[in-house]
């Protein structure tokens, strides 16, 4: 009895190895023959005072990052995404980048959020010379001119001019001739390059400049600003701010009755659903930039089903719910670098950047075609008015009517409410 | 530029900041100045109060100053706690100068990122029908959005002052703050005093909070941006001087907004942080100083 178990167990435990090592080998055939995914590194502005939008990029390419794999990733091979948190401080970036490309061995790089974030990484990146995708940079490449840098943003070749040059160009097509300017902006990089730009344009149309100032960062009351803005009794007001700082400069205008023929420009974060929801009505009548607004102008394949899924998503993300602003842009970069990859079937930098160079790529923003600068070889910066808005509803932000587009003239998707005052009625 | 209307306007507006800046820099004035805790998480702090009043107002519809002042007896819990321990782990061994100031650096991080994941990164908001609306008083512009917080901050301040100044527990503070020993030899025990004082400078500046997020909207690291201000409010003010610290918030808030005003808000902070130089070089122990 106890031989006959013995040789039971016998038979079983051969017949157990058998079967282990078949899949042993079926297991390591399978290893061998998965493609090495393609890696593609980046620092993000995951906390510190560029979260908001950082967080919301990440997951748009994370959105971009998932579709491509279901359809097979990149040359057959799964795209990665290595990221870290560079936590708003331009000087993390440098050791970011350098750890990408010399121990992460990532084949491609692109840019964090903002200009202050991918200044930092421009060096390391062009002495290694690796193909960089940039996100919102602003006139990052002017002094380097790298041929592999390529911007997302729709500004052109003249980044720096852009932010305004539409807002001026409109304030010049007014009759009667609007003559007295306020320049103002916050302490920093961005507003600095902004209203650098904006003196240039000023130039050029002959506008009176009757107040140019920057205030700090941390300013906490704009009111004291905004009246003697209004002390000089100006036509039109540009503002070059950041987000807490434009909700600061709309709510002092209200309170203390700033009544300019033009008011707006180049404040960044009217265009989030977390201050357009709280602001209101209060935001009608302001005439500001903007890349992308849900107009029937601006509907390219793809965008709502994009939109669908990252909307899904932000409200537990706790990111901006609507995404009109940045996401857009994130997913389209890499689109633009995939589209690359994919179609030389290469990882070769040199093959790659000279690929994005020539061609242009359709994305959920539209045509891009990048210029010599590696921006985009046509400006195409969205001047909108922000009108009919009623009460606080999110929805009404989602569809059309809301950010109408004034110029460029292509686009254009209502027309100017004029003077503010009026548009405030 | 210069009209009469303007400065008028600009003094006002500084003195709406200055109130505002007084209940900011309460907290650090009890920690720092009478207990003499460099409190270095105490702008965290401020918006901790400002997301726990945005939790209230958006949970109930509740006013946001209203939310604030429920809120204060949590953080004075809160406060008490947090004092516990550092007394325990620093205060108590003797090595709280380096290490208790890596303890609230720490803590400073910790609820930073607690901000962080429980709310996300996004700018956060409220309603209020104050905010936006201005009154005329001649032909001075009140902005409502600077009034409220400016009104809540100057009651704030008396009623700590006033506490400080006419309670048992308020002259054990200012007793302990000038010779614990003494205290102990009076049958007062130092340990407690200082708990108490603690978890009052928590508890008001978790108000000073909600005062913010009524002024413009807040994200989890913004509190930063504040730690220079309350602390040379602080120093300017004369260290544990309550009236101190309301009297040179309105000074640096009419010198910012006076500036602003006239010769450019660019200068704004530098002619705040220059008038602090000079006031220190003058009266070194700031202007209500011992």
């Amino acid at each position: 009895m106890i031989h006959q178990c013995r040789g039971r167990i016998r038979v079983w435990a051969r017949g157990g190895v058998r079967l282990g090592a078949i899949v042993l080998v079926i297991a390591l055939a399978s290893v061998s023959q998965a493609a090495p995914p393609i890696r593609i590194g980046l620092g993000m502005a995951l906390t510190g005072g560029l979260a908001a939008n950082g967080k919301a990029a990440l997951m748009a390419m994370e959105i971009w990052r998932d579709e491509v794999n279901q359809k097979g990733g990149l040359m057959g091979r799964p795209v990665e995404l290595v990221y870290y948190d560079d936590q708003t401080k331009p000087a993390t970036v440098p050791g970011i980048y350098s750890k990408l490309l010399d121990v992460d061995n990532v084949d491609f790089v692109v840019s964090g959020y903002g200009t202050n974030l991918i200044a930092p990484a421009m060096p390391i990146v062009i002495e290694r010379q690796r193909v960089f995708m940039s996100l919102f940079g602003l006139a990052n490449n002017e002094k380097f001119n790298y041929p592999y840098y390529f911007q997302i943003a729709p500004m052109g070749p003249s980044p720096g001019q852009e932010f305004s040059r539409a807002f001026f160009e409109l304030a010049a097509q007014q009759n009667p001739k609007l003559r007295r300017v306020v320049l103002v902006g916050a302490d920093a990089e961005y507003p600095h390059n902004a209203l650098a730009g904006a003196r240039e344009n000023l130039k050029k149309l002959g506008f009176e400049v009757v107040y140019d100032s920057t205030y700090p960062p941390a300013t906490v009351d704009f009111t004291p600003i905004v009246r003697a803005i209004k002390a000089t009794n100006p036509d039109v007001v540009f503002v070059a701010s950041y987000p807490p700082d434009s909700v600061g400069m709309v709510l002092a205008a209200h309170e203390v009755g700033l009544r300019p023929k033009l008011f707006g420009g180049g404040m960044v974060g009217l265009q989030f659903a977390a201050f357009q929801t709280k602001l209101g009505a209060k935001l009608n009548g302001i005439v500001n930039y903007d890349f992308w607004v849900p107009e029937p102008s601006l509907n390219f394949p793809g965008i709502n089903e994009f939109l669908k899924k990252y909307q899904a998503q932000a409200e537990k993300a706790g990111v901006d719910p609507l995404g009109h602003y940045l996401p857009p842009w994130a997913y389209a970069m890499m689109q633009v670098l995939g589209q690359a990859i994919e179609a030389t079937r290469s990882t070769d930098q040199k093959t790659v950047g000279d690929y994005i160079r020539a061609k242009a790529f359709e994305t959920i923003v539209g045509k891009v075609k990048f210029g010599a600068s590696g921006e985009w070889e046509k400006a195409r910066m969205l001047l909108v008015q922000y009108q009919n808005i009623t009460g606080t509803d999110l929805n009404q932000f989602a569809g059309p009517g809301r950010r109408v587009v004034l110029l460029p003239a292509e686009w254009k998707s209502g027309t100017l409410l004029y003077p503010y005052a009026e548009a405030l009625k | 530029m210069f009209s009469f209307e303007l400065l008028l306007n600009a003094v006002a507006a500084g003195l709406l900041l200055g109130g505002f800046y007084a209940a900011v820099s309460l907290g650090i004035s009890v920690a720092f100045g009478l207990l003499e805790i460099a409190n270095i998480a105490h702008p965290v702090f401020i918006i901790a109060g400002a997301y726990a009043a945005y939790a209230l107002h958006t949970a109930f519809a509740l006013d946001p100053i209203l939310a604030g002042l429920l809120l204060t007896p949590l953080f004075y819990g809160l406060g008490v706690v947090i004092y516990r321990l550092y007394y325990v782990s620093f205060e108590q061994r003797g090595e709280e100068s380096l290490r208790g100031l890596v303890f609230f650096f720490g803590l400073m991080f910790i609820v930073e990122v607690a901000l962080l994941l429980v709310y996300g990164v996004d700018y956060r908001m409220i309603e209020a029908p104050y905010i936006g609306r201005s009154v005329l008083i001649g032909p001075v512009g009140i902005s409502l959005r600077l009034f409220v917080p400016c009104v809540v901050g100057v009651i704030l301040t008396l009623a700590v002052y006033l506490f400080l100044a006419k309670t048992f527990y308020g002259k054990a503070i200012m007793g302990v703050s000038q010779d614990s020993l003494a205290l102990r030899l009076m049958g007062a025990d130092p340990v407690h005093i200082k708990t108490i004082a603690f978890g009052l400078g928590v508890a008001t500046t978790s108000l000073a909070g909600a005062l913010l997020i009524v002024i413009g909207p807040v994200e989890p690291a913004m509190g930063r941006e504040y730690i220079g201000r309350v602390f040379a409010i602080t120093v300017l003010g004369g260290m544990g001087s309550i009236s101190g610290t309301l009297v040179a918030a309105l000074i640096l808030g009419v010198a910012e907004s006076l500036t602003a005003t006239f010769s450019g808000p660019s200068w704004a902070l530098a002619v705040s942080f220059g008038l602090l130089l000079f006031a220190l070089a003058v009266r070194p122990s700031g202007l209500f100083g011992r």
